[in-house]
């Protein structure tokens, strides 16, 4: 009897104990996924990573078409967007959005015969441009505060972020500042570092090798 | 304003509480340059959401900008592909 009664009590406590522990465990890996999340984008190493992508895409896009019509500063802020949204990992709206829209891009280039959209239109006239649209603010005006139109703005400016709820802009909208603000500074010192280069000759000597972070 | 507010949320179904938008409201606020220097608190969520888009926007200009500068330093071939390799090697 007192064998049995032990028993479920010892059982208890080691599952107690192993609760308790995973619940620990779980609430310290929120709290350091929310501190990563704040300051993610400010680590130097992820500014490293980040640069070696944009590095490795950008060398990708001299080599292939120099000098398209836009002199290719449309294709390096594509290429840097596409490096950002990488650097991501994809945990975010915007960057899974940024890189499914470049396959989409690719697609419809491929399906659309170039001569084809202009004849159907000119064709048809304008009645097949002209699609009546009812938004769907038009039912409650006003029920829009400033707030809510404001956020729509603001989902339109992020990217992947239109149709979403409130709060979710809101979160995207704060993960896409950080990595926009790591990406100026990754792409500043890359300029800083060509046209400094490319002015001085190849004279200034490289500065001392500093040993790469380990830990993180 | 905080009940309509509520209200107007409730019919997208989800059940957000005012709360959350004011901690990530808050959130953003830390974020902007502008209003983190000054001292006061009491900043309207439109004020930070307006903030917030000009911000944006402002980045977006900058690192065009850069793609731009970025674009013509490449253009020049050699020296560029030389620093490039200088940089891969010094990281």
């Amino acid at each position: 009897m007192a064998s049995v009664i032990t028993n479920p009590v010892t059982n208890t406590n080691s599952d107690r104990s192993k609760r308790k522990k995973k619940k620990k465990s779980m609430i310290k890996e929120n709290q350091q996924s929310q501190k990563q999340n704040h300051t993610r984008w400010k680590s130097e190493t992820q500014q490293q990573i980040y640069s070696s992508k944009l590095l490795q895409a950008l060398s990708q896009v001299s080599l292939n078409s120099p000098a398209s019509a836009p002199r290719g500063g449309r294709a390096v802020r594509d290429a840097a967007d596409r490096a950002l949204a990488v650097a991501a990992k994809g945990r975010t709206r915007w960057s899974r959005a940024i890189l499914t829209s470049r396959l989409k891009l690719k697609f419809r280039k491929q399906k659309r015969p170039r001569g084809s959209t202009a004849s159907v239109a000119s064709i048809t006239g304008s009645s097949w441009s002209k699609k009546p649209r009812f938004s769907v603010s038009k039912l409650k005006p006003k029920s829009l505060p400033a707030v809510q139109r404001k956020v729509k703005v603001l989902g339109r400016l992020v990217p992947g972020c239109r149709k979403q709820p409130l709060p979710v802009i809101l979160e995207e909208a704060t993960d896409y500042i950080g990595a926009l603000e790591m990406q100026i500074r990754a792409m500043s010192a890359l300029a800083d570092l060509l046209s400094g280069s490319g002015a001085a000759g190849s004279s200034s000597a490289p500065p001392p090798h500093s040993p790469p972070p380990t830990s993180q | 304003m905080s009940s309509r507010r509520s209200r107007s949320k409730q019919t997208g179904g989800s059940r957000i509480t005012d709360d959350q938008i004011n901690d990530l409201v808050t959130k953003l606020q830390q974020l902007l340059p502008e209003i983190r220097n000054r001292h006061s608190d009491k900043v309207s969520a439109a004020k930070v959401l307006q903030e917030t888009c000009n911000y944006i926007r402002s980045l977006h200009r900058e690192v065009d900008d850069l793609s731009e500068r970025l674009s013509e330093l490449l253009a020049t071939t050699d020296t560029a592909q030389a620093a490039i390799i200088r940089s891969l090697l010094m990281q």
